[in-house]
């Protein structure tokens, strides 16, 4: 028999669904090795069936997008208790990804955002979604939206993560072909290069041993060399404290990383690695000319923690 | 069973192929006949509150994770709210950099559609066995070579967006003034071999549609009947000419009677689309201002419009390159206009993807897209901008207010798929109310209702419409306690058993 694989979203964008299409001719290799009994961009959604298998039948659960809504963390758990693996796929899932930047709020304020303070919305009464709601004596409902983003393992026991937003094809083939050999890594494992861009990047030869930086600029503020290191030319690149295995796709359009691989196994805090790294580069001892120098990255937020800050060491802002 | 004086309720849920979930609700009355239907959207992640704070040009990179099946439509409408932001007009070769490689998107994505999503349903007929009701079925329909072909295209057309945009999903080209690569002479020679194949490949699907669809008189019956059609208003953006255009131009609305209702800069948009929210629903729901929200109703006097290929052409005198337009010509013909055939959707996305390869291949042999210059610096203070573009499912809406630095504090952002919310809604009840019943639940029937939003190609932010497979659906029939009185299923093979 076969062994069966789930491939299940939360909140995300469908991007990472993308990236499995993008297989292509592989995922004939794949469908023929696998039995793929969940996949609901593609087949039967099936939820009554999966709480019909027996616990552990399934043998790997690839699960993207983060955790926002009661009925993700219900899903989360029910594939976990069916699965012998569990695989995070994707950034918001690793680690909070894009969607996690809603950390800086709440619910209340959201909803606030969304559906009354949008200029375009009219909506005097205040009207918001409701998980119930009663209507001509029916009763119609909604999952519920929690204050927090959670990234997977917040919520459930993960084994693996595959990273990336969205992961390569390479990658994920990579990841299967891992979990069919047997030969499995420790718990725990990013299955990824466990070494920073900058080692793979194109542009490895032109970024100086010791940079030193006087001024940081916006990428819209300067025409960027396209053969040169982005950051030796003052933009912010998070390339030295990002994981490989991304193809340095932006690289090669011409703008810098902004660190959706996350870190390397021995970073704990991807926005607190990548600030520090940052902040050294400035050029100068003297502490007011610094902060100058740095008070140019206008949103650290959105700069070092754009995919992770549901990962971060730091408890999420207080409303 | 239960009795007749039961009140019941169907709820398809879930309806897959959306992000997260899309559920229906049906209501049926003591008779068992449909008294109410409901299209829930379960599922939101709050993109206008989260862009608060960032660096404003980080918005098309941000943004375009709203969607992971349509990101350039997203980066794109985001970039080119960054030009009125920083009120800055793009370099001449960065201009039509985007809009080559936007062609080249919007030609992937209606490609996808065709035969892997809305395809089936015609090309296949409703009436197949529905083991066949998928892209199988087409490709068994028209060929393995054209099955092939299909693929090849896809990925040839993909590789091209990675070329000059960095990633196929979520690009990174778009800044200000322009975009942050520019083309060689062998990049646009790539664009221009793979836009001459796209052209003929989309004269070839035309073909497949005219002898599949318009020359079986059943299909044409079926596109025209009532349960299919709504007369309401509709939006699209023309050039100057009124002729559709995907990247940019003006909005025009048309009546359901096809007058010229409005036609207004998209920077204006504020004077004419409003949004209502539904207390049982995510998602909000879009109507003309001047008209006003009154309720899930159609006509000339209801404020709800449609988007996306149907609109577009309804709102158009005509499309801008010589097949499309030709194509245009015919469909006009047979059909009048405007159309009020939400099935014609499939037509009209077919004539569409003959403009966008045709506009891919004008734009590849221009020798301006090689030029080095591919941006302009921006020097003005950023202040407030809107950026719309057409996405494959519709006009799309984003608009950024920041301080003086540049970062933004608010965001507004109204998705294509949006603007047909109200309008998808009464077709899934129309559709429900003229085939369900307690006593009609069959899987014929729930495939006609699918017929109903899928012609649509909804995208509830987003739904990924590039995978094979009929759209599977489970049924369950409860009684007002919410028990389970009975259930169908029908599987993505088209396999349908009862529970």
């Amino acid at each position: 028999m076969k062994p069966k694989v789930a491939f299940y979203w939360c909140a995300s964008c469908g991007g990472c669904e993308e990236a499995v299409v993008d297989l292509s001719e592989a995922i004939l290799d794949v469908a023929a090795a696998v039995d793929i009994v969940l996949w609901p961009v593609a087949l039967d959604f099936k939820k009554a069936d999966i709480e019909a298998m027996p616990d552990r039948s399934i043998a790997a659960a690839f699960i993207n997008g983060a955790i926002r809504t009661t009925e993700q963390e219900e899903w989360a758990r029910l594939l976990r208790r069916k699965s012998q693996f569990v695989l995070a796929f994707g950034s918001c899932a690793q680690l909070g990804g894009i969607p996690g930047l809603a950390n800086m709020w709440d619910r209340k304020s959201i909803f606030e955002a969304v559906y009354s303070e949008a200029p375009s919305t009219e909506n005097p009464e205040g009207v918001t979604p409701q998980r119930q709601h009663k209507l001509n004596g029916e009763s119609l409902t909604l999952p519920g939206f929690f204050d927090t983003v959670r990234k997977l393992d917040d919520v459930i026991d993960v084994d693996y993560y595959v990273p990336g937003c969205p992961p390569t094809p390479k990658l994920l083939a990579a990841a299967v072909q891992t979990l069919l050999g047997g030969d499995l890594p420790a718990k725990g494992a990013v299955l990824a290069p466990d070494h920073a861009l900058c080692e793979d990047c194109p542009r490895k030869d032109t970024k100086p041993v010791k940079l030193a930086l006087a001024e940081y600029h916006r990428p819209h503020e300067v025409i960027v060399d396209p053969e040169k290191c982005l950051l030796a030319q003052g933009v912010v690149c998070l390339g030295p404290a990002t994981r490989s295995g991304c193809e340095a796709r932006c690289i090669e359009g011409n703008m810098p990383c902004t660190g959706c691989f996350g870190p390397t196994s021995r970073v704990r805090d991807f926005g607190a690695k990548a600030i520090s790294g940052i902040a050294s580069l400035a050029a100068s001892n003297d502490e007011q000319e610094i902060e100058h120098i740095l008070g140019k990255i206008a949103d650290p937020v959105g700069t070092f923690y754009r995919y992770s800050l549901p990962a971060s060491l730091l408890p999420r802002k207080r409303i | 069973m239960p009795t007749e004086t039961v009140k019941r309720r169907i709820t398809i849920d879930p309806v897959t192929r959306l992000e997260g979930h899309g559920k229906i609700d049906i209501i049926l009355d003591e008779k068992g006949q449909v008294d109410k239907a409901y299209f829930q959207v379960p599922e939101l992640r709050g993109f206008e509150k989260f862009a608060q704070g960032r660096q404003v040009e980080d918005m098309p990179q941000i943004t375009s994770r709203i969607c992971g099946v349509c990101p350039t439509a997203h980066h794109m409408a985001s970039t080119k709210a960054l030009d009125a932001v920083y009120q800055v007009t793009p370099a001449p070769a960065g201009r039509k950099i985007r809009e080559l490689v936007y062609s080249t998107f919007m030609a992937e994505d209606h490609t996808l559609h065709f035969y892997f999503l809305g395809g089936p349903d015609f090309v296949v007929g409703p009436g197949a066995p529905k083991a066949e009701r998928n892209v199988l079925g087409v490709i068994g329909k028209v060929g393995v070579e054209t099955g092939k072909a299909v693929i090849s295209m896809r990925r040839k057309l993909r590789e091209l967006v990675a070329l000059a945009a960095g990633k196929p999903v979520h690009p990174v080209f778009g800044l200000p003034g322009g975009v942050a690569r520019r083309l060689t002479e062998e990049d646009r020679g790539k664009f221009r071999a793979v836009a001459a194949e796209a052209v003929d490949f989309a004269g070839f699907t035309l073909d497949i549609f005219h002898k599949v669809v318009l020359e079986n008189s059943d299909y044409v019956d079926l596109i025209k009947s009532d349960i299919f059609t709504h007369r309401t208003h509709y939006m699209g953006m023309v050039d100057e000419k009124n002729r559709v255009n995907f990247y940019d131009g003006m909005l025009r609305v048309v009546t359901p009677d096809g007058a010229e209702r409005a036609k207004f800069d998209p920077a204006k948009y504020l004077d004419y689309v409003g949004e209502h929210v539904e207390p049982w629903s995510y998602m909000k729901f879009c109507y003309l201002k001047q008209q006003g929200w009154k309720g899930f109703t159609e006509g000339a006097d209801s404020g709800i419009y449609s988007v996306a290929p149907l609109a577009r052409l309804n709102v158009a005198d005509g499309m801008a390159t010589p097949l499309a337009q030709a194509a245009y010509e015919e469909y006009v013909k047979v059909l009048g206009k405007p159309v009020h055939h939400t099935l014609a959707n499939h037509w009209a996305r077919v004539i569409e993807l003959l403009y966008a390869a045709e506009r891919m291949k004008e734009l590849a042999e221009d020798p301006e897209v090689a030029d080095p210059n591919v941006r302009t610096i921006p020097t003005a203070t950023p202040a407030e901008g809107v950026g719309v573009v057409e996405a494959p499912r519709g006009t799309l809406f984003h608009h950024y207010k920041t301080d003086d630095r540049g970062i933004v504090e608010k965001a507004n952002l109204i998705v294509a798929t949006q603007n047909n919310a109200a309008r998808i809604s009464m077709s899934v009840e129309k559709a429900a109310k003229g085939l369900v019943s307690a006593a009609r639940c069959d899987d014929g029937v729930l495939n006609m209702v699918e017929m109903a939003f899928r012609a649509y190609d909804p995208c509830l932010g987003c739904a990924t419409h590039s995978l094979p497979g009929s759209m599977p659906l489970l049924v369950t029939v409860r009684d007002r306690r919410g028990e389970t009185v009975s259930t169908l299923r029908r599987d993505s093979d088209g396999a349908v058993s009862r529970g």
